[in-house]
């Protein structure tokens, strides 16, 4: 089966980008230089074309009990025009996915999912509706979606807008023009900066590419692949599927309790959450400073006596902080800051430390 | 005189001493590279054995050992500056220094202009 393009898969060639296979995707890994596109973002602007993203639209006089139901955070305590990150649990609390809900209103809200997962996630959401007045449909092929992130994003982006983005608040949005063309306007993003995220019409996608490119360049502003994506989110330690969460670990395993609504009356996973809130967890993702080399998916983490006490799911050199960390699930008693573990790499023991994370905190707008 | 592997390393043989690192090709295609985990000098190794594991910002990989012998020097520079591969992967960026038992190994590597065809063939 071909892999899927983005529109703007011309404009990555142009700009000679590396292109990597993703999630049945073929998606820039990088253009120049991963440390250089990391550093953009961190100091100035950078911008991404994550348009294989999926959308998936909920509509109905059911559409707020519906996601209720569906996601563990609350989409009814949202206001109209704000945003929740989720995970989505299976009923025994393991994660289906991790999400975005955009509230419109309350009959209308918009899930914008992970690409990997799309239609995994489209099939189990109209599985989960029946019974629920609500039509979901997906919009993953007609939205592009691209995320303008950096500490100047709203000084270069207003140039160019239509609507007000002083006034959009963290995790809050609106629909309005953008280089003339409809957008939603959201002030959200995956790296830990402040910056927004825009959905348009897939046809649009090459003129605000460029514009984008064109009002940044005062700045230097750099295209951006999946590579420094994953580099920034790292340092912030936001949630990657497949890595750090799966349908192997739940919501509290992974540090995730702020976004679980146990005020519901019910929804997919609660009775495990609530067993693992109260009783306590066997084990829980925490940070980790490595004291030399780096530590990758999957490798093995002992205690200094050698028992096998957890895994690695993500691992990189930090390249904000120079220093190398990984985020890895510690059973038990091996979770507190200070602890000392040791993880293998290339065979050997290597010496590592719990801290606390995030592992940097960059210029977004809210702690969380 | 530089010789290449068809693993993308190079390596350089002065009398018996045989520098080695990874190509050009091998540093553009694993992007920004941050540690490097060097060997210890004094190590015996084949010719095809793992020498030492090279982490980019995307990937570990492995580097393997054009020659036989023992390693005589490693290059330290590296623990603090691993980006000096990318910047000049065949000159400054060399990796470490083998002392070959059998020079005859040296003369199976490809020459730079086949070394070339076959990272072309691979594209």
């Amino acid at each position: 089966m071909g892999l899927k393009r983005t529109p703007l898969y011309e404009e990555h060639k142009i700009l000679g980008a590396k292109l990597v296979e993703f999630g049945g995707w073929e998606m820039p890994v990088q253009y120049t230089s991963i440390i250089e596109e990391h550093k953009a973002v961190r100091e100035r602007i950078g911008l991404f074309d994550v348009s294989h993203m999926g959308e998936v639209l909920v509509e109905g006089s059911d559409t707020l009990p519906f996601v209720d139901h569906l996601i563990a955070n609350s989409v009814s305590n949202l206001k109209n025009g704000q945003i929740c990150y989720s995970p989505m649990c299976y009923e025994n609390a393991t994660i289906v996915d991790d999400l975005l809900a955009y509230r419109f209103s309350d009959v209308k809200i918009l899930l914008v999912v992970n690409a990997s997962n799309s239609d995994k996630d489209f099939e189990w959401i109209k599985k989960q509706s029946k019974g629920y007045r609500v039509m979901v449909t997906n919009m993953s092929n007609q939205y592009a979606q691209l995320a303008f992130q950096g500490p100047k994003a709203e000084e270069i982006l207003k140039s160019i807008s239509g609507v007000n983005l002083s006034e959009i608040e963290f995790y809050h949005f609106t629909t309005g023009r953008v280089n003339g063309i409809e957008c939603v306007v959201s002030r959200t993003g995956y790296t830990g900066e402040d910056g927004f995220e825009l959905y348009f019409e897939s046809d649009a996608a090459v003129a605000m590419w460029r514009k984008l490119l064109e009002i940044g360049q005062p700045y230097d502003v750099k295209p951006c692949g999946l590579g420094a994506r994953d580099t920034l989110r790292f340092e912030s330690c936001y949630m990657l599927y497949g890595n750090d969460i799966d349908n192997t670990t739940t919501p509290m395993e992974a540090g995730l309790k702020w976004t679980i609504d146990f005020d519901k009356k019910d929804f997919n996973g609660k009775d495990v959450l609530v067993s693992q809130k109260e009783n306590g967890l066997e084990r829980r993702l925490k940070g980790l400073e490595i004291s030399k080399g780096i530590a990758r998916h999957g490798y093995k983490v002992f205690s200094e006596d050698g028992k096998e006490i957890g895994y690695v799911t993500s691992g990189n050199k930090s390249l904000t902080v120079g220093k190398s960390f990984a985020l890895a699930y510690l059973s038990k008693g091996h979770t507190k800051r200070g602890s000392e573990v040791f993880v293998v790499i290339h065979g050997k023991r290597v010496e590592a430390k719990v801290i606390k994370t995030p592992f940097y905190r960059g210029s977004v707008k809210s702690g969380k | 005189m530089i010789r290449y592997t068809k693993t993308h390393e190079w390596v350089e043989l002065e009398g018996k001493v045989a520098t080695v690192g990874i190509s050009e090709h091998a540093q553009d295609e694993l992007g920004d590279i941050v540690y490097v985990d060097l060997p210890e000098v004094g190590k015996e190794i084949k010719a095809g054995e793992v020498l030492c594991s090279i982490e980019s910002v995307k990937s570990a990989s492995d580097m393997y050992s054009p020659v036989s012998g023992k390693i005589v020097e490693v290059n330290e520079a590296l623990e603090d500056a691993p980006e000096t591969i990318n910047k000049a992967a065949e000159s400054d960026g060399w990796i470490v220094k083998i002392e070959a038992s059998d020079p005859k190994e040296f003369d199976v590597l490809f020459d730079k202009s086949s070394y070339d065809k076959l990272v072309e063939e691979e594209k």
